[in-house]
């Protein structure tokens, strides 16, 4: 089918695009953003995504609520952030124009469905006069296409019903965006082939609404010219588009394998960290057990109970699943055995903004326990470093036995972006030694390099022993309310997490002689790093630094630091690492914070930088 | 099986009991030493998770694996560690506070997918560990410290609870009876999936003498319906009788023994369970003992772990190469 897809009209070279997909929640543009996106990483163009979506899983239709939106940004070179402002706006309805058009630029280009402009979806959203009538959208590039009727149309002869040939449109508007960025289209046809194998009408009526979006792009004179973006350069490999929450199951399983143990997932539901449940709960075939269980502590209490027995314990959740699960992690820490938290941080506090992003869980993973109760914290950068953040979880959970907390988010979690697959061999070995059968066992007796103390499973024999959240006797583990025992074993359990081996903070000054530094941590990498690319493109002097070890800290941060006389710290937070590098190392960094529930932008982090550069 | 017998003395362990002197914990974890040497599995293949409370330091003093958790959350690490782990016998050791308020959730939740786990409810009727606060099986008008005038809550019924959650194995016990206890154990040990055990347990500090009418020997003739399988359900002067759909205490001098309800525990059907249940009040005048239930349903970790080799059998174990570079990928040269 795809061999007719000949473009004939005039082809105009980019070097980058980034597309917003509107519509109301029930339109299916997430799907729409997601094929999209696969045919562009599939071609060769480097790639960042951004969902965006109510809370609500079908808000009331046609309203600024309900509106679900999908960002894609594509280059022909390395793509750092989902982009800023949108170059094309695909409109579903007046409020998916109302809720986005602040955020274009003019001379942006925008495609609506003009069947949806109706009196009555114009009034509820608050428009007195019609957009594409009164003059208001002059500036921009538009296209008003009768995205509905064309589509209905082109599905009367098919056997359905009005409403099912109607939500076809989005592959309509798929279609033709295919057609003016160029995009293959036999993945999403294999895609949809797929998908409604057991429906065979449903898949017919997508087929062809996809097939007379390209060709309504390709024949009418509404659309003179085509795009094309050539590709990435990227390194040689073989490559496939990944979001965060896949790139972490997958970064789990792998950590199964290379260890040898049982991965053990107990979870309980919440947004935005089911995917990682579902993803596992798809490859049993690798020996993983998934858990759903009653509430957010049995999901840990099951993590840590299958640690005990000597499997790989990991549990899933967000910010307000962590409040939950506050004094099981205490437990683990108690029983100094391994347990890994993944909390995919939304907006807070309590229920908050469970679908937008906020890096505010911070002090929560380091602090939020009873007692001195410390953790090994680390926090993926980007999307696919969900996979290696994984790998080291496990690797720091399993030789100090200690619970680790992955600080991932909402951004990285949904957004996806090429990644370079690597070779199973070149995965770290976490091979692990259970405590062996011996005379006058010490289940606290301390490994003097990592201060770690045996892993010592039931099942083998001679080591029977018990343990629990009552303090400890030094080496023998047995009850001890002794004040001398509980000051030694405080220290002890701070020292062996501030030992943890972690590598040191690599800086990127390429002049040597920057003043300013600008230190990060998880997901705000790629809005960084894409502000000091353009910073530099300008001539200013700009180090950056990305913490991905927050418990320990790296070593030579303190000289990192005492280095630079200025030091911006942008976090989705009120200053969260502001706190904790102001407290840890008396260096008064320049907090440079917003919590809208989105990433930064670019722009804002290049004027934020600036001023203090100037000031 | 064991290389030389065990006997009771391998499973104490040398920690010293720090339990209240008469208390009815110490009963119950001696009948337990005494009992585990029968069970024929090695030590090293035991655990006895606890909550928090005084029943909850019972793992210390047994010489096998164990875990003193936190407070009512027992039941989640024994589903994970049983579910992952179907090589292990796993003992949860609970009270009413543990099991019944802070830990609720997890109880029923355990009971009904039928996670292989051994669970024992120590019941006295009180808070112990924080000093006599009354507790959800503390009888109503109850005067405790928290309650000067009165409890006004209306107690749990643990059997019916149990029972309600869809439990597969429920029984009760006294502390003080060995004999029954020990039967008990041995049924509920033969159980394959969840077996809930509520022990009537004496606080000699807190609440003294609360199940003194079934211990007496004055008194528990009476009191205690013993529930045999396939055995009339009786008492010393009681028996039991249908009464349309429900069952009836009758004095055993007005029926004939032929009317007498021959007890089923395997009956599938657990309103028959339940009814049972509901003949005791807090009152105690007549308690049943024994199994109320013990039916067979899959247990959940049998089954998790089933669902993991019968997919590895169809499709062969997972290839972590072939994962990572499943869906659409392509070549960069």
């Amino acid at each position: 089918m795809s061999k007719i897809y000949l473009v004939t009209k005039p082809v105009v070279s980019l070097d980058q695009v980034t597309i917003r997909f509107a519509g109301d929640s029930g339109d299916g543009m997430q799907l729409t953003g997601d094929r999209f996106t696969m045919d562009t990483a599939s071609l060769g163009n480097d790639l960042s995504t951004l969902p965006n979506y109510p809370a609500e899983i079908r808000a009331p239709q046609g309203t600024i609520l309900g509106v679900s939106s999908f960002q894609l940004h594509f280059a022909d070179h390395h793509v750092q952030t989902p982009g800023d402002a949108p170059d094309v706006l695909v409109a579903m309805n007046p409020a998916a124009l109302k809720a986005n058009i602040k955020e274009l630029a003019r001379g942006a280009t925008i495609i609506v469905d003009k069947d949806e402009f109706t009196t009555r979806n114009l009034s509820k959203v608050g428009y007195e006069t019609n957009p594409l009538e009164d003059g208001s959208l002059d500036s921009y590039k538009v296209h008003a296409v009768a995205l509905t009727s064309l589509t209905v149309a082109a599905l009367s002869d098919l056997a359905l019903s009005r409403k099912d040939a109607e939500r076809s449109k989005n592959m309509f508007a798929l279609g033709l965006l295919t057609w003016m960025y160029h995009r293959p289209t036999e993945s999403t046809e294999n895609f949809l082939k797929a998908k409604f194998a057991k429906k065979p009408d449903i898949l017919a009526a997508n087929l062809l609404a996809y097939k007379t979006g390209w060709n309504y792009g390709e024949t009418t004179e509404d659309f003179s010219v085509s795009y094309e973006i050539a590709k990435a350069q990227m390194p040689a490999g073989k490559y496939r588009n990944i979001s965060g929450n896949t790139a972490m199951a997958y970064g789990l399983i792998a950590a199964s394998q290379r260890s040898g143990l049982k991965l053990f997932l107990g979870s309980y539901p919440i947004t935005p960290a089911s995917d990682i449940l579902h993803e596992l709960s798809k490859h049993k075939k690798f020996g993983v057990i998934t858990f759903q269980a009653e509430d957010e502590i049995a999901a840990i209490g099951s993590a840590l109970g299958a640690s005990y027995g000597g499997a790989l314990g990991i549990t899933t959740t967000s910010g307000p699943g962590v409040a939950l699960k506050s004094e099981m992690i205490g437990l683990g820490v108690m029983l100094e055995l391994p347990l890994i938290i993944i909390d995919v941080q939304r907006g807070g506090p309590s229920t908050g903004l469970p679908t937008k992003t906020e890096q505010s869980d911070l002090l929560q993973a380091m602090f939020g326990r009873n007692g001195e109760s410390p953790v090994a914290v680390i926090a993926p950068s980007h999307a696919s470093d969900c996979f290696d953040i994984a790998l080291e979880a496990a690797r720091i959970a399993t030789t100090y036995r200690v619970p680790v907390f992955i600080l991932s988010d909402g951004y990285i979690a949904n957004g996806s972006e090429p990644w370079k697959i690597p070779s199973v061999d070149s995965l770290p070995d976490l091979h692990v030694e259970f405590a062996k059968t011996q005379e006058d066992f010490m289940p606290y007796l301390r490994d003097p390099k990592t201060l770690a103390r045996p892993w010592a499973i039931p099942g083998t024999k001679g080591i029977e022993h018990r343990i629990g959240g009552l303090e400890k006797a030094d080496k023998t583990g047995a009850i001890s309310y002794e004040a001398a025992n509980h000051d030694l074993m405080v220290r002890a359990r701070a020292a062996k997490v501030a030992g943890i081996e972690v590598p040191d903070l690599v800086v990127e000054d390429p002049t040597g002689d920057a003043e300013v530094l600008i230190l990060g941590w998880g997901s705000t990498f790629g809005p960084i790093s894409s502000a000091v690319e353009t910073l530099r493109e300008n001539g200013e002097k700009v180090a950056q630094a990305h913490i991905r070890y927050l418990n320990p800290f790296p070593k030579n941060l303190d000289a990192v630091l005492k280095k630079y006389p200025k030091v911006m710290v942008p976090e989705m937070n009120l200053g969260q690492l502001a706190m904790l590098l102001r407290s840890q190392f008396l260096k008064d960094v320049i907090p440079c914070n917003q919590v809208r529930g989105l990433p930064f932008t670019t722009a804002e982090l290049i004027d934020s930088t600036m001023a203090v550069i100037h000031a | 099986m064991p290389d030389v017998a065990l006997t009771k003395k391998d499973f104490t362990s040398d920690q010293e009991v720090r339990w209240c002197p008469g208390c009815g914990d110490y009963s119950i974890l001696s009948t337990m030493q005494a009992f585990l040497p029968e069970l024929g599995v090695p030590r090293e293949n035991i655990v006895f998770i606890s909550g928090i409370g005084c029943s909850s330091r019972f793992p210390y003093y047994l010489e096998t694996f164990g875990m003193h958790s936190i407070h009512g959350r027992a039941p989640t690490i024994a589903s994970g560690l049983a579910i992952s782990r179907p090589d292990l016998t796993v003992f949860v050791i609970t009270g009413d506070g543990d099991a019944l308020s802070i830990g609720g959730n997890h109880l029923i939740h355990s009971l009904r997918r039928n996670v292989e786990l051994k669970i024992l409810l120590f019941n006295n009727r009180i808070y112990g560990l924080t000093k006599g606060q009354y507790s959800p099986t503390s009888e109503p008008g109850k005067i405790t410290k928290s309650t000067p005038l009165g409890s006004l809550d209306t107690p749990f019924n643990p059997i019916s609870l149990a029972i309600g959650a869809e439990a597969t194995f429920v029984a009760r016990s006294v502390d003080s009876d060995r004999k029954h206890l020990t039967e008990v154990l041995r049924a509920a040990t033969a159980h394959k999936g969840s077996a809930f055990i509520e022990i009537f347990q004496n606080c000699p500090i807190f609440n003294d003498g609360a199940f003194d009418v079934v211990k007496d020997g004055d008194t528990k003739g009476a009191a205690l319906l013993q529930m045999v399988h396939g055995q009339a359900i009786k008492s010393e002067t009681h028996g039991l009788i249908h009464e349309g759909a429900s069952l009836k205490v009758v004095e055993l001098s007005s029926v004939s023994e032929s009317e007498l309800v021959i007890h089923d525990a395997h009956n599938p059907d657990p309103s028959y369970a339940f009814a049972l249940s509901r003949l005791s009040s807090s009152e105690l005048n007549h308690v049943p003992v024994g199994v109320f239930r013990d039916v067979e349903r899959p247990g959940y970790g049998s089954m998790v772990n089933n669902q993991v080799s019968e997919i590895i059998a169809a499709q062969g174990a997972g290839d972590l190469n072939k994962l990572l570079t499943s869906g659409d990928t392509w070549d960069v040269q």
